[in-house]
């Protein structure tokens, strides 16, 4: 079983993909499991407190505003942890939304700077053809990826 | 408290993860408001991303823009508004005032915007949030155009503190001192207002308290009033201003802060508070008396002879501000034209930092103690473009304003 990574990180369709087939998705509901509530549009408060934002200095600089700091405490950690990583790009609100576009320029980058990982780096179907083709690509990465670097 | 709570619409980004959210509920709360997000559909942001125009790529920042579009249109209802987005970041501070101006100007609900960071407080928002809840909660108050009876206000601020004594729509007595201890201060200018009136204190009907020390003055005194000075500002200065009906934009630079309100038939609507640094307050102007050796009240006056052209200086932060004005009177620049740039940099850093915040409305009123600097009135009008009025007693605006609504208590009496 592989820790995967999954952007956008609040997609609860990409998050049961990778259970699905044997790994556990690395996402917001990890990082904030025991806080949230409802994983509606609402952005219910995350019990998130102003040390996180500190926190998150350590994957951006004081200057980056205090949301994207706070949002790199939750996924920084998560990212370092992952053995593999799916990125969906442009994808629909309704497939996940992290909020914040420089977090997500952050993150992006930040996994695609991780050495020897390995990702999957796919646009958003647009079509019902590019969606059959698209939950392909994944079942395929999933299936052919190894268990944890750390095993 | 028996009143209902004020619902105060928050639209925001950022402060969930900032650790700040439960800092706006605490502020709301303690004003009896309660905050909440307005429901939006899949469909509403799709649709208000069209329709609103701006094309953003955070998601919140276009759940933002629905709910604004929500509100406008009244599938939702509100009392009042608060916009909220992470300092320093571009896309969003377009949004935050993209949005109040769409709000303000297709509705009649109170906004206010705010940029905050992990440090922000409910300390910090409270005076905001009471404006705010004032605004939707006491129109009636906010409505009296004029004094009855004998009343007293009191305006315990950061540097100052004054009192006032109105009777039948007339000032009788003031009263002004630095503030040191609070309610020493208070006890003052209260004998001074009071000797001047020729007056007892059984003879005030009813009293009014605003500034920082206004619940712990309030309090001591029970005071019928109790009010942030956001409000009552505004309601002094159109009081004394004689510009009660129609538009008008209030601005008072202040010891520690500065606020502009813009006014609507003497009632505030959308307001901005804050101040980057006390470069952009009276206290620089203050620091920049004493450093050329003269009184806080010849600095307006020495001000008006300078040329503010001259001198390179930028009060950003008060310390570089500081620099400035020592490099300009070690290169030999006169003390005139130092007065003058101090007073236009302060005048610059409240229209930079303050006045893109609200939509500037003729007239302009200038009040508080820094109002009867005419060096800065005289720069902030060369940078509005516009002729600044400066009532009768603008320095005591606070003390007025809280002893006109003041007198709408003594009838409850």
């Amino acid at each position: 079983m592989a820790k995967v990574f999954i952007f956008p990180a609040t997609s609860l369709i990409l998050s049961d993909m990778v259970e699905r087939w044997g790994h556990e998705a690395l996402g917001a509901a990890t990082g904030i499991r025991e806080r949230i509530q409802t994983p509606s549009l609402d952005s219910p408060p995350l019990q998130m407190t102003p040390e996180d934002p500190k926190k998150g200095l350590k994957y951006a600089a004081v200057e980056v505003p205090c949301g994207v700091r706070g949002r790199m405490a939750l996924y920084g950690p998560l990212i370092e942890e992952a053995d593999a990583a799916i990125i969906i790009n442009d994808a629909d609100l309704s497939f996940g939304c992290m909020g914040c576009a420089r977090t997500n320029e952050l993150v992006l980058y930040m996994i695609r700077q991780q050495k020897g990982l390995p990702i999957l780096d796919i646009t958003y179907p647009k079509t019902d053809d590019e969606g059959v083709a698209f939950v392909t690509q994944i079942k395929e990465f999933l299936t052919g990826l190894e268990g944890d670097k750390n095993e | 408290m028996n009143e209902q709570p004020v619902r105060v619409a928050q639209l925001s980004c950022g402060p969930e993860h900032s650790g700040v959210q439960k800092e706006i509920y605490d502020a709301a709360a303690a004003v009896n408001a309660e905050m909440f997000f307005p429901d939006v559909t899949l469909a509403d942001i799709r649709r208000s991303y069209d329709a609103f125009g701006l094309e953003v790529r955070s998601g919140d920042l276009k759940l933002a823009i629905a709910r604004a579009m929500a509100l406008v249109e009244q599938k939702v209802d509100a009392d009042a508004v608060f916009i909220a987005t992470c300092f320093r970041c571009a896309e969003a501070a377009i949004v935050r005032t993209e949005l109040r101006r769409y709000i303000q100007g297709n509705s009649d609900l109170p906004v206010v915007s705010y940029s905050f960071t992990e440090r922000t407080t409910s300390g910090t928002l409270l005076t905001r949030m009471e404006a705010l809840t004032t605004i939707a909660r006491r129109r009636a108050l906010l409505a009296r155009e004029k004094q009855k009876g004998t009343t007293m206000g009191i305006d315990s601020g950061s540097a100052t503190t004054k009192a006032i004594i109105m009777q039948d729509d007339k000032i009788i007595g003031t009263g002004w001192l630095p503030t040191t201890e609070v309610i020493n201060s208070a006890n003052g200018v209260i004998e001074e207002a009071l000797k001047e009136a020729g007056l007892e204190m059984a003879d005030i009907e009813a009293v009014g308290t605003t500034g920082y020390g206004r619940y712990l003055i309030g309090n001591d005194m029970k005071a019928d009033l109790i009010q942030e000075e956001l409000t009552v500002n505004s309601k002094g200065a159109v009081y004394l201003a004689d510009r009660q009906h129609g538009e008008a934009t209030v601005i008072d630079i202040g010891g520690m802060d500065n606020k502009a309100i813009s006014v609507l038939d003497g009632i505030p609507g959308t307001f901005t508070m804050g101040g980057i640094c006390a470069g952009a307050s009276g206290r620089f102007l203050e620091l920049t008396a004493k450093r050329i050796g003269v009184d806080i009240t010849e600095l307006g006056p020495i001000a008006m002879k300078g040329n503010s052209k001259i001198v390179p200086m930028n009060s950003y932060c008060i310390v570089f501000g500081t620099q400035s004005l020592v490099n300009a009177l070690a290169e030999g620049s006169s003390k005139e034209d130092v007065a003058a740039a101090a007073c236009r940099s302060v005048a610059e850093q409240v229209f930079e930092q303050q006045l893109q915040e609200v939509d500037i409305k003729e007239p302009v009123i200038m009040v508080g103690g820094t109002s009867l600097i005419e060096g800065l009135v005289h720069e902030m009008g060369e940078l509005l473009q516009t002729e600044i009025l400066v009532p009768h007693h603008s320095q005591y605006i606070g003390a007025v304003g809280s002893a006109l609504l003041a007198s709408g208590f003594i009838e409850e009496k």
